[in-house]
Parts: structure tokens; C-alpha cells; sequence
């Protein structure tokens, strides 16, 4: 049988690496449709960046939480 | 041995109130921008010297870019003092907690040592404190602008159920703004101590110096963050809805 700690250690390790792949993606994305609209369209580049800077802190907030939850796991639960 | 906590430790306490190691750092903070502030105001003079010309420069980027969300000067005078206010303390909240002796001068003996000062975003009363003041005060100037029945009809809007059902959704993403001000910046500030812990414990030389480096662009990325957010949602806040009536 597992014990406690093994399965906390195993819980950690699931939550981050599961809650790291989808901001992975959408920052991805974001950043290839951003660099992509500013080929396009040079002249709007500081309005495009703004954007897609505050994008990804939008998505990157998401991994954040995952690594909240897999922190209190580890160490607080 | 490393002992990583979630909580910020308590140091001392006024009264039957706790201080604690990031409050402590967060007054300190408080204290330099309060004096940085009353020195410059004392000394302002036509021609600059070289800490008014930092400011101002500092000042004028920001209302650039304030503009561009905004759209008039007007507007982004009004409403500079937040967002410039919680984008510099942040800032200096964030670089301060990685001066050394942060996190290593320790007080109290043995078993109950605990550190002396915390970067006070690792803390999540600061961040969940300053995310209340950002929607709170967003939620005023939207009173201030539209008016108070403007802004209740938001959230509460009775003309349709399409709009009824909106009006709620709007209501819940202004508590789920409130918990994601409060978690971006705290799971980045308290990510980043933990990895620095964890790396000056593993390999004390040369290898923590790129994460300082990255340490110190996240604390400027999350103030900028902040200051932003806060900044696009005052401008919905305050932007007239108009068209949706012209499509009636």
C-alpha cells in the first residue's frame, strides 16, 4: 500500500505537471497569433503588445493556480 | 534544513494584533515610497535634478500608456494615482524581497527561528488586500462616472433574461477578479521564494544568479500586470456602453 507521503509526493507531481500543459498552449498560441498580427500590421505593434502581454498573464495566472494547489499539498495538507 | 511555510510568521505583536515578517518589510516599503514622495514634493524645481527627471520620465510613461487604454489625458490624471500607486509598490515590494538578508536573518532561537523580513507579496493577506482595494475602487470610479444606477444595472439588469443572465455572470467574474488579483500575484511571488530557497540550497554558488535575474523580471512583470489589470478594468468600468442600444 502507499503511504501518506508517497501519495502526497505523487498528488504534487500530478497537479503541476496536468496544470502546466493547457497555459503552456494558450501561451503558445498567443504569442504565434500576436508575432503573426504584428508581421502582418507593424504599425500596431505597441497596441498588439499590450494585448498579448496582458494574455498571457491571463493564461499564465491559470498555471499559477496549479502551483498554488501542488504547493499546499506538499507542504500544508 | 529548509522550512518553507505558507504562512507568513508572525515577529512580534502590537497589542493583540500579530506582525508579521512581510507586514514588517511592507511598512518598510511604505515608509521609502512616503518619504521619496514628500522629499520630491519639497524640492520640486523648474529645471530638474537628476531624481525629479527620473520621475517625471517614470510619470510620463505611465500616463502614455494610460492614454492608449483610455483614450484623453483627462482621464488618465484621474485615475494615475491608483494605478501608479499599487504598480510602485508592488514593484518595490517585489524587488525588496530579494535584497539579501530577506529570508536568511532570522530572530528567535533554535527550533522556533523564524525569518526577520518576507517579501510581503508571498504573503496572501497583502495580495488579497490590495486585489479588495483594485475592485472595490473600480467598482467607485465606475459610481463616480455612470452614475450609481448605471452601474447597479450592470449587474442587475431586469429588462430581459438574456441580460439577467449576464448581469450575473458579470457579478460572479468580479469576485473571480478579486481571487485571481489575489493568486497571480501571490503564487508567482511565493513560487519564486520557494525556487530561490530550494536553489541557494542546492548549489549555493553561481547557479542562483539566473534565477535572481528571473525573480526580478517576474516582480516586474506581476506589478506591470497588476497596475494593468487594474487599469483595463477601470477603463470598462468607466466607458459608456454604447451601440447596444442602436442595434434595438
Amino acid at each position: 500500500m502507499l503511504s501518506d507521503v508517497s501519495v502526497r509526493l505523487i498528488a504534487t507531481a500530478f497537479v503541476m505537471g496536468v496544470g502546466a500543459l493547457g497555459p503552456a498552449l494558450a501561451i503558445g498560441w498567443i504569442g504565434s497569433k500576436s508575432v503573426d498580427a504584428i508581421g502582418r500590421n507593424p504599425e500596431a505593434s505597441s497596441k498588439v503588445q499590450t494585448m498579448a502581454i496582458l494574455a498571457i498573464a491571463f493564461a499564465e495566472a491559470v498555471a499559477i493556480y496549479a502551483l498554488v494547489i501542488a504547493l499546499i499539498i506538499k507542504f500544508v495538507a | 534544513m529548509l522550512s518553507i511555510s505558507l504562512r507568513a510568521e508572525d515577529i512580534f505583536h502590537i497589542g493583540s494584533w500579530p506582525v508579521t515578517n512581510a507586514v514588517l518589510l511592507a511598512f518598510f516599503v511604505l515608509v521609502l515610497l512616503t518619504m521619496l514622495a514628500v522629499i520630491l514634493k519639497s524640492r520640486l524645481k523648474t529645471i530638474p535634478g537628476m531624481l525629479q527627471n527620473i520621475v517625471e520620465a517614470i510619470i510620463e510613461g505611465a500616463l502614455d500608456l494610460m492614454d492608449s487604454v483610455l483614450g484623453s489625458r483627462k482621464q488618465s490624471e484621474k485615475y494615475l494615482p491608483l494605478v501608479l500607486t499599487i504598480f510602485l509598490f508592488v514593484l518595490f515590494s517585489n524587488w525588496f524581497g530579494l535584497v539579501p538578508g530577506v529570508g536568511s536573518i532570522v530572530i528567535g532561537h533554535g527550533a522556533s527561528a523564524v525569518p526577520l523580513l518576507r517579501s510581503p507579496a508571498s504573503d496572501l493577506n497583502f495580495t488579497l488586500a490590495l486585489a479588495l482595494i483594485a475592485v472595490t475602487m473600480v467598482n467607485i470610479f465606475g459610481i463616480a462616472a455612470m452614475g450609481m444606477k448605471e452601474r447597479v444595472s450592470v449587474f442587475f439588469n431586469f429588462s430581459s433574461p438574456l441580460k439577467f443572465f449576464v448581469g450575473i455572470l458579470e457579478l460572479i467574474s468580479e469576485f473571480a477578479r478579486i481571487i485571481s488579483f489575489t493568486f497571480r500575484l501571490f503564487g508567482n511571488v511565493f513560487a519564486g521564494e520557494v525556487l530561490l530557497a530550494i536553489m541557494a540550497l542546492l548549489v549555493p554558488y553561481l547557479v542562483p544568479l539566473p534565477f535572481m535575474f528571473l525573480e526580478i523580471f517576474v516582480g516586474f512583470i506581476q506589478a506591470f500586470i497588476f497596475g494593468m489589470l487594474t487599469l483595463v478594468f477601470v477603463a470598462l468600468a468607466v466607458t459608456p456602453h454604447e451601440g447596444e442600444e442602436a442595434g434595438h
